[in-house]
C-alpha cells in the first residue's frame, strides 16, 4: 500500500516540478514524462500483487477535514482498475513526450505535464479512497485536471466550448455524487466507506433504490451513458491526442468503478437493476456506435465509439446484476467477469486508437476522414497498429475485443437455456450485441478503410510522414497489450474472480469454479484462433508459390476507361460508405444534409455535406440550459448594485432567521 | 472416434464446390438453358489457380491478404460447424458465437481488401455488405439462441444432437420460424437472390461481386473456394435443423444429410429461379422481419 502512496506522491511532485521547469520544454518533458513512468511501474507492482494473491492492503490516517479521515484500501477490485489507469497512462504519457513537442511555442508545456500526472494521481486515489470526502475530492481533482488538459488549445473558440461542456457536465454528475454519499453517510453514521457495508435488511426498499439511481446518473455521467454522454464527442476531439486516449481509454472508468463499488453497498439488487442496467447498455451501445458511423471526424467518431464500449461494460454488469438477483452464479461470474475484462480491453484499444488519430493528425494536421486516404503506404507502423485496434475494437477474433464480448454473449445464452429467466433482457443483449458488432465492424471497416486505403483525397494526406519511434513504440506497446490479453486470457479470466468476490460478497473459490469452464473455453479458443493463424500462413505461403514464376504486373484500378480514373476524388468517402446505414437509422441520428446540385449545361460547382449533431445536446440539454437561462434572468432584477438595498436583504434574512429560530 | 473427426472437414473440402454448380444447374434447368457443366467451379479454380495476376497500383498489402483471411475464416468455419452426429475437433460452449465471428473476420477483410482498391464501384459494394451483414448478424445470433433454448445446449454439436424428429413434434413450430430467418441470413451472406445477383457486375445489383472486381488469379481462386466453403457451411447449418436424422448407423446419418446438403442446393436454385431480386431498399425490411421471426421463435420456444 504504501508503494502505492509513494506512487502518487512521485506524480504530484514530478507534476509540480515538470511546471517548474516550464521554461524549458524539453526539461520540462523529461521531468513529467519520467516522474509519471517511474511511478506507474513502481504502482503496478501492488497493484498485480494484490490482483494475483486476493489480498487486501489498506492505510488509515487522520485528516483534519470534518467527516473525512485518509483511509486508503487495495483489494483486487481497486487493484483490477489500477492496471489500465497506470499501465495504458503510463504508455499514453510515454507518447504525449513527442507528441506535445509541436505546441511548445504556443503552450507552457509545464502546466501540461502538471495536469496529466495529477490526472493519474487523482484517477489512482479515486480507486484507492475509503472515505467519502476523500473520493470526492480526488474525483474533482479529477475532473478539473482533466478539464485543464482539454482546454490545452484554449486559443481556439471550439476548444473552450469543449472545455465548458465538459466542465458542466462534470459538475452536474458530481452534485448526484454528493447526495448519493451524503444519504449513505446519514445511514451508516461515518463517511468511511466500511461503515456503508449493509446488508440489505438494514435499508428501506426505496432508498437503496434512490441511491442507485443517483448512482447510475453521478457515475454514468463520467462514464458516459446515454442521455449523458454529451460531454464525451466534445472534450474527446478538443484535447490533445494522448490525453484522449487517458480521458476515454481511462478517465471514464471511473465511473464504471464507482457504480460497481456503490453496487457494494447496496446489498443484493432487485431484479429491476439489472434489466435497467442491460437497458442502459443496449441504449449506449446501440446509439453509440450508430452516432460513431454518422461522424467525419476521427476523433469525434472515436469518442463516440467510448459510449459503445461502456455500454458493452454495462451488458456485462447487467447480466451479472441479473445473475445476482435470479441466483445464477454462471451469469454472475460471467457477465461480470466479461465486463471486467472489457473495461482492461477498452483501455487498450481504444486508447491505440487515439494514439493513432494522434498519428494521423500530427503527420497531416487534420482527423477529418474525407480528406485522408492512402496512408497506409506513407504511415506503415501507424497504419499496422490502427487496423489492430479496429480489429480488436470491432470484437472479431483473433484479438481481446472478442474475448470479453464472448463471455458476455455466453453469460447472455446460459441465462436464455435457463427455465426461470427472464427472457426479454437476455434477448435485447445477444441481439443489441450482436447489432452493435455488426456495426462497429462497419464503422472500422470506413474509419480504417477510408483514412488508411485508397488514395488520398486531398493535399493533406498527399505526403504525410511517419510519426516518431517514441510514438510509434507507444502504440506498438498497446498492440502488443492486445495480443498478449488474447494468450493469457485463460488465466486471466482465473484472475477475475477476486474482483467479482469484491463487488458480489461470494466466495472466492465458488467463483473460481464457476470461471474454470470458461477459462477452458478460452483455451479452445485459443487453439483455434492459433490453428487459424497458421492456417494463414500456409495459405500465403501457397500464394506465393503460385505466382512465383508467374506473370505478376502492376497496373491501375479497373476504372470503366475514364482518363483521370484514380484521382482519390472519385472514390467512395466516409460520408457515401457511412450512407445506407445512416439513412437507415435516420430516426435515430437526424442527419442533416445540405445538397447543392449541379446546374446549367455546364456545372462547375455543386456540393453535398452531411452533418450529425447530438440528438440529446440539442433536444435535451439545448432546452433544459435555455430553460434555466430565461428563468435565471427573470431574478436579475434582485440583483442591482444597490449597496443600501443589499443591506436591507442582510437585515431581512436575519430578522427572519432570528424568528425562525425563536419559534 | 479420431477417423470421424475428419470426415466432415474432409468431405466439405472437397464437395464445397459443386453447390454453385448445383445452384447453377438448377437455374439454367428452369430458364430452359443446358447450362454450365456440374463441376464448372472446380474448373474455374484450376484455371485460376494456373493463371499469374494484375495488381493495381493504388493497393497495398492488405488487398493481398483480404482472399487469404477469408478464405482461412471460411476454413475453419467448416471445421467447427458439425454435420449431423458426426464429431467436430473443438466444440465447447458458445462455439457457435466463434463461427459466426470468424466469419465476420473473412468479410471485414474482405470488405478491406475493396476499399483498398480506391474504386468507387468496389466501395459501393463494400459498403452495401457491410449494411446487410450488420442486420444478419442479429437475426442468425438470436435465431441460434432459440435453437440453444430448445435444445438445451450451447455448443454446436449438442443442438446438432438434440434436434431429432421428437423436437419437431415438441417445438416444430419455432423451429419453422427458425428455418425461415436462416434461411434469410444464408440468402444474405451467401450473395444469392433475391439479395443480391451472383451472376452480374451491374452496379445496381452489385454487392458481393463488385468487391472482388480487381481480383484474379491466385487470390480470386480463394475468393471462390471461400465463397464455396461458406454455402457449405451454412447449408449445412440448416440441413442439420430440417433433417434430424439419428438413426444407429452412424454412416446412414451421413449419407442422408449430405444428399440433405445436396438437396437443400438444388432448393436454392428453384428460389433464385423463381424470385425477382429484392429492391437494395426493401433488404434491410426483408432482414428485420427476419430479426421477428428468431425473436418470435425464442419466445416461443419454452422448452
Amino acid at each position: 500500500m504504501l508503494t502505492l502512496l509513494f506512487a502518487i506522491g512521485l506524480l504530484v511532485f514530478s507534476g509540480i516540478a515538470a511546471l517548474f521547469a516550464g521554461r524549458s520544454p524539453l526539461i520540462s518533458t523529461v521531468i513529467g514524462v519520467s516522474g509519471a513512468l517511474v511511478s506507474c511501474v513502481v504502482g503496478l507492482v501492488p497493484a498485480i500483487r494484490v490482483l494475483s494473491l486476493g489480498t487486501v492492503e489498506s492505510f488509515r490516517t487522520v485528516w483534519q477535514v470534518p467527516g473525512g479521515s485518509f483511509y486508503v484500501e487495495l483489494d483486487a477490485l481497486s487493484a483490477l482498475f489500477l492496471i489500465p489507469i497506470l499501465g495504458v497512462s503510463a504508455i499514453c504519457v510515454l507518447y504525449g513526450g513527442q507528441y506535445l513537442q509541436v505546441y511548445k511555442n504556443e503552450n507552457k508545456l509545464g502546466w501540461a505535464w502538471l495536469w496529466v500526472n495529477l490526472l493519474i494521481a487523482s484517477m489512482v486515489l479515486v480507486v484507492v479512497a475509503r472515505n467519502a470526502i476523500l473520493f470526492l475530492v480526488a474525483w474533482e481533482i479529477m475532473s478539473l485536471s482533466s478539464y485543464f488538459l482539454v482546454t490545452f488549445q484554449y486559443y481556439r473558440k471550439g476548444v473552450r466550448e469543449a472545455g465548458w461542456t465538459y466542465l458542466i457536465a462534470t459538475q452536474l454528475g458530481t452534485a448526484f455524487l454528493l447526495v448519493l454519499f451524503i444519504l449513505l453517510g446519514e445511514s451508516g453514521g461515518s463517511l468511511d466507506f466500511d461503515h456503508f457495508m449493509f446488508t440489505h435488511g438494514s435499508w428501506s426498499g426505496i432508498s437503496a433504490n434512490v441511491l442507485f439511481v443517483l448512482a447510475i446518473i453521478g457515475f454514468g455521467t463520467k462514464a458516459g451513458f446515454v442521455p449523458f454522454h454529451v460531454w464525451l464527442p466534445e472534450a474527446h476531439p478538443a484535447a490533445p491526442s494522448h490525453v484522449s486516449a487517458i480521458m476515454s481509454g481511462v478517465m471514464i472508468k471511473t465511473g464504471i468503478y464507482g457504480l460497481l463499488r456503490t453496487l457494494t453497498f447496496l446489498g443484493s439488487p432487485p431484479e429491476w437493476w439489472g434489466w435497467l442496467l442491460i437497458g442502459i447498455g443496449m441504449t449506449s451501445g446501440v446509439l453509440g456506435v450508430l452516432y460513431a458511423i454518422a461522424q467525419h471526424d476521427l476523433k469525434r467518431l472515436l469518442a463516440y465509439h467510448s459510449v459503445e464500449n461502456i455500454g458493452i461494460i454495462t451488458l456485462g454488469i447487467g447480466i451479472g446484476v441479473l445473475g445476482i438477483s435470479i441466483q445464477s452464479p454462471q451469469m454472475i461470474a460471467l457477465g461480470f467477469a466479461g465486463g471486467l475484462l472489457h473495461v482492461i480491453n477498452h483501455a487498450f484499444f481504444k486508447s491505440l486508437l487515439f494514439l493513432g488519430a494522434g498519428s494521423i493528425i500530427h503527420a497531416t494536421g487534420t482527423a477529418e476522414v474525407d480528406r485522408l486516404g492512402g496512408l497506409l503506404k506513407r504511415m506503415p507502423w501507424t497504419g499496422v497498429t490502427f487496423l489492430i485496434g479496429a480489429v480488436a475494437i470491432s470484437g472479431l477474433p483473433p484479438l481481446n475485443g472478442f474475448i470479453s464480448e464472448f463471455l458476455i454473449y455466453v453469460g447472455a445464452f446460459t441465462g436464455a437455456i435457463q427455465k426461470t429467466t427472464p427472457l426479454a433482457p437476455l434477448i435485447g443483449v445477444i441481439a443489441s450485441l450482436a447489432l452493435i458488432g455488426g456495426l462497429a465492424a462497419a464503422c472500422f471497416a470506413k474509419a480504417f478503410g477510408i483514412s488508411f486505403l485508397g488514395e488520398a483525397r486531398s493535399q493533406h494526406a498527399a505526403n504525410p510522414h511517419e510519426v516518431g519511434w517514441i510514438m510509434r513504440s507507444s502504440m506498438l506497446l498497446l498492440a502488443a497489450g492486445c495480443l498478449l490479453i488474447v494468450i493469457f486470457s485463460p488465466r486471466l479470466i482465473g484472475m477475475m474472480s477476486s474482483p467479482i468476490a469484491v463487488i458480489t460478497g461470494l466466495p472466492t473459490t465458488s467463483l473460481l469454479m464457476e470461471l474454470q469452464p470458461a477459462s477452458d473455453w478460452l483455451w479452445t479458443i485459443l487453439q483455434v484462433v492459433s490453428i487459424f493463424l497458421g492456417l494463414l500462413g500456409i495459405l500465403a505461403t501457397i500464394r506465393y508459390l503460385l505466382l512465383r514464376r508467374k506473370q505478376v504486373e502492376l497496373n491501375v484500378t479497373w476504372d470503366c476507361g475514364y482518363v483521370q480514373p484514380s484521382s482519390g476524388r472519385m472514390q467512395y468517402t466516409a460520408s457515401s460508405f457511412a450512407q445506407p446505414i445512416t439513412d437507415l437509422s435516420r430516426l435515430f441520428l437526424g442527419t442533416s444534409k445540405t445538397f447543392i446540385p449541379p446546374q446549367g449545361y455546364f456545372p462547375e460547382a455543386s456540393s453535398f455535406h452531411t452533418d450529425t449533431p447530438d440528438w440529446y445536446r440539442r433536444h435535451i440539454y439545448g432546452y433544459l440550459f435555455s430553460g434555466l437561462c430565461w428563468l435565471s434572468s427573470k431574478l436579475r432584477w434582485f440583483q442591482h448594485g444597490r449597496v443600501h438595498l443589499y443591506i436591507l436583504y442582510i437585515a431581512v434574512t436575519l430578522l427572519l432567521l432570528l424568528i425562525w429560530n425563536l419559534g | 472416434m479420431s477417423i470421424w473427426l475428419l470426415v466432415h472437414p474432409t468431405l466439405a473440402f472437397l464437395a464445397a464446390p459443386l453447390l454453385p454448380g448445383i445452384i447453377n444447374r438448377t437455374k439454367a434447368y428452369f430458364a430452359g438453358r443446358d447450362g454450365q457443366p456440374l463441376l464448372q467451379t472446380y474448373f474455374d479454380l484450376a484455371k485460376l489457380f494456373r493463371k499469374g495476376a494484375v495488381y493495381s497500383r493504388t493497393t497495398t498489402w492488405l488487398f493481398r491478404a483480404g482472399p487469404i483471411l477469408s478464405l482461412g475464416a471460411a476454413l475453419m468455419a467448416v471445421v467447427l460447424m458439425p454435420l449431423g452426429e458426426l464429431p467436430t475437433v473443438w466444440s465447447f460452449q458458445g462455439d457457435f458465437i466463434l463461427l459466426v465471428y470468424l466469419l465476420a473476420v473473412g468479410r471485414f477483410f474482405t470488405v478491406m481488401a475493396a476499399l483498398d482498391t480506391g474504386s468507387s464501384f468496389e466501395g459501393m459494394g463494400a459498403s452495401r455488405e457491410m449494411q446487410f451483414s450488420m442486420l444478419a448478424e442479429p437475426v442468425l445470433l438470436v435465431g441460434l439462441a432459440a435453437l440453444a433454448r430448445g435444445t438445451g445446449c450451447l455448443t454446436l454439436s449438442d443442438i446438432a444432437a438434440n434436434i431429432s424428429w421428437q423436437a419437431w413434434s415438441q417445438y416444430g413450430e419455432g423451429l419453422i420460424l427458425i428455418v425461415v430467418a436462416l434461411m434469410a441470413v444464408f440468402l444474405v451472406e451467401n450473395a444469392r437472390i433475391p439479395i443480391d445477383d451472383p451472376n452480374t457486375h451491374l452496379e445496381l445489383t452489385m454487392i458481393h461481386e463488385v468487391m472482388v472486381l480487381d481480383h484474379g488469379g491466385p487470390d480470386l481462386a480463394y475468393i471462390l473456394y471461400g465463397s464455396a466453403l461458406k454455402l457449405w457451411t451454412l447449408s449445412v447449418l440448416l440441413v442439420n435443423i430440417m433433417i434430424p436424422i439419428h438413426t444407429d448407423l452412424l454412416l446412414l446419418n451421413v449419407v442422408v444429410s449430405l444428399l440433405g446438403v445436396l438437396c437443400w442446393a438444388v432448393v436454392v436454385g428453384v428460389i433464385e429461379s423463381t424470385m425477382a431480386r429484392l429492391a437494395l431498399i426493401r433488404i434491410p425490411q426483408f432482414l428485420v422481419g427476419a430479426g421477428a421471426l428468431s425473436v418470435l421463435a425464442l419466445i416461443l420456444i419454452k422448452k
